[in-house]
């Protein structure tokens, strides 16, 4: 187990913009860290060169206290789970899964033993002897992840691995990835673009745009209590409801949303509803605030309420608890004020 | 029946017949020919030609300039194609990796295979001259040679096989390593990357991730350097004619000498035919292992 961290990592590819700028994280021994961003934030750049196969431009990396810039992957004693998996496609499950111990010089009496530990620990000791492209997609990423576990490194580095899975078998192996991260304790840095995923799997999430960092929190705090407008809009399906006034941005979550006018805890507004969206569990009101006009508001309410009707007009309100300001000019957080 | 089902049944016929036609004329009928005439007692310039069944073959097997000249096939292709693969498969590897002036490199190993081939073999030639040999002339000036006895490149028999082996490399590498470098590119970069964080090393990548995928590719590039190989003479013809003295004869040089310029046309038709059935059998088992090796 160890800590990663990196200091001021930068990436520059060719004469561009940079493409990771100044990154600063650290995570905490056995936590699952992960980077959470939309595609070209950066994170799988960062996660390249914490495994070694990218040179950071400028900054460091440190992986258990020292600094690892110039060892090779090899020498860093971390292990990668790709996307693609990355299965060698000629040798067996087991070769698959042995290569990294003959790799490490692991004597061969040892390997019968570290790869059925391995399999087992992901269901796959039936299939040893078969070829990857014998294997379904989940099958593929447990064997991935076998591979990854039988060298038993300090760090483990994960990108996208359930990217290639179909949605049901996706939301399964999310839970059996946790537990699995759970039971072995090993320091965990994943990458993922699903705020789901991200949001159910980490302990904490660094969410990056553009190569930088905008903020690093538990999930609750960065869903809560986002640090600016991209953060807040990011996060959430549908995201965070924004309004500007006079230089100030006004965000409350949909679901905040209640009915009726409420006392002197909310804020009062009226909702002019324009469209209602039946989802099963949860129904959307699409509509503006009156006096807020010029931004769409989105209300989220639970199915079994009466949804308002097309084209009327409702008195709604938020606790002022769950309002969040925003600067307009830097889309940072700012103070509480009152409303504007 | 659909139009467009149709035009299907002529539009690919008509497609091929040009290739076919190609074939059939420029090397089905050539081939067809000298099978006839191994098995005949045709010469130039007379006009009786008689079955003789096997007896051509009987004959070359028995002169000793035949046997030589069988053995120098095997050593010429075996040496050459040896060098070839170890040659192309670390150009292929260097020539995969980004450097500056990477294209200029890629562009000069082409061009042994790109220039007429007749200028590049007279260019060495002249290099591996008796009298006029740089080669020679940098040796003596290095003090690692007698420059009043120099070595004979092409005059000396082992000197000369190791020329023309080295000759015919230098010809045949970039089309190798183009095969090779094409096999490379085909891998996912993920593969790689994946075995270098498994900890693999250059060796045990190369030797048990990257060569057994591009195994197919590269007993595909073996089979054409092999064949074409043995039934080439160019480097032979240009340089040393087969000598000094038949050190330097190969199969299809025999056959030419005998044939063409010896006018035994039955003779150098069985010789040239000769290693058809042994490279024949060859290409199959070739192309039967690089199928069952495919690894995608």
């Amino acid at each position: 187990m160890a800590i990663v961290a990196t200091r001021a990592l930068t990436k520059r590819f060719g004469a561009g913009e940079n493409a990771v700028d100044g990154v600063d994280i650290e995570t905490r021994d056995g936590e699952f860290l992960v980077l959470l961003g939309p595609s070209g934030s950066g994170k799988t750049t960062v996660l390249r060169m914490i495994a070694g196969l990218e040179d950071p431009t400028s900054g460091e990396i440190l992986i258990g206290g020292r600094v690892v810039n110039d060892l090779t992957p090899r020498e860093r004693r971390i292990a990668m789970v790709f996307q693609s998996y990355a299965l060698y496609p000629h040798l067996t499950v087991y070769e698959n899964i042995a290569f990294p111990l003959k790799a490490q010089g692991v004597p061969k009496s040892a390997h019968d033993g570290k790869v059925g530990w391995a399999a087992g620990k992901f269901g796959i000791v039936h299939l040893l002897a078969r070829k990857p492209r014998e294997l379904s997609g989940g099958e593929r990423q447990r064997v991935a992840l076998a591979r990854a576990l039988v060298r038993e490194p300090q760090v483990f580095l994960l990108d996208e691995p359930l990217s290639n899975l179909d949605a049901k078998l996706r939301a399964s192996a999310r839970e059996e990835l946790q537990k699995f991260q759970r039971e072995i304790g090993t320091t965990a840095v994943y990458v993922t673009h699903d705020q789901v995923e991200a949001m159910a799997l980490g302990d904490r999430v660094v969410i990056m745009d553009k190569g930088r960092v905008r903020q690093v929190g538990t999930p609750a705090e960065v869903y809560d209590d986002p640090a600016d407008t991209f953060v807040a809009t990011f996060l959430g399906s549908p995201p965070m409801n924004l309004l500007e006034r006079d230089g100030v941005v006004l965000g409350f979550r949909p679901e905040h949303v209640r009915n009726g006018a409420g006392g002197s805890d909310d804020a009062r507004f009226r909702f002019r509803c324009e469209l209602t969206e039946y989802l099963g569990s949860e129904q959307l009101a699409f509509g503006t605030l009156e006096g807020w006009e010029g931004r769409e508001v989105v209300w989220r309410f639970p199915s079994w309420e009466p949804a308002p009707p097309e084209g009327s007009v409702q008195e709604v309100r938020v606790e002022k608890t769950r309002l969040r300001f925003f600067d307009a000019a830097s889309g940072r957080r700012r103070p509480a004020a009152p409303l504007p | 029946m659909s139009s467009r089902a149709r035009g299907g049944r002529w539009l690919g016929p008509a497609l091929v017949a040009p290739a076919f036609a190609y074939i059939a004329l420029l090397v089905g009928l050539p081939a067809l020919l000298s099978l006839f005439l191994s098995v005949s007692d045709a010469r130039v310039g007379s006009d009786e030609i008689r079955f003789v069944g096997l007896a051509n073959f009987a004959e070359a097997v028995r002169t000793p300039s035949f046997r030589a000249a069988l053995a120098h096939s095997f050593l010429f292709t075996l040496a050459s194609q040896l060098l070839v693969i170890a040659g192309a498969t670390l150009l292929a590897l260097s020539l995969k990796e980004a450097f500056r002036g990477r294209g200029l490199v890629r562009f000069l190993v082409l061009l042994p295979w790109v220039a007429p081939i007749s200028l590049g073999a007279i260019g060495w030639k002249w290099l591996l001259d008796s009298i006029y040999s740089v080669f020679n002339w940098a040796l003596a000036a290095a003090h690692l040679v007698d420059p009043m006895n120099p070595p004979m490149w092409l005059g000396e028999p082992r000197l000369a096989m190791l020329s023309v082996v080295l000759v015919h490399t230098w010809r045949t590498l970039p089309f190798a390593t183009v095969v090779l470098l094409a096999g490379l590119t085909s891998i996912p970069r993920d593969i790689p990357e994946a075995a270098a964080v498994d900890g693999g090393g250059f060796w045990r990548t190369h030797f048990t991730i990257t060569l057994p995928m591009i195994r197919p590719i590269l007993l595909v590039a073996l089979l054409f350097g092999v064949v074409f190989t043995f039934t080439d003479m160019t480097a032979v013809y240009i340089l040393t004619r087969g000598g000094p003295a038949d050190a330097t004869q190969v199969l299809p040089s025999l056959a030419f000498f005998t044939g063409i310029l010896g006018g035994d046309l039955s003779g150098g038709a069985a010789i040239s035919l000769f290693l058809l059935p042994l490279l024949l059998a060859g290409a199959i088992v070739l192309l039967r292992i690089a199928r069952r090796t495919e690894v995608t």
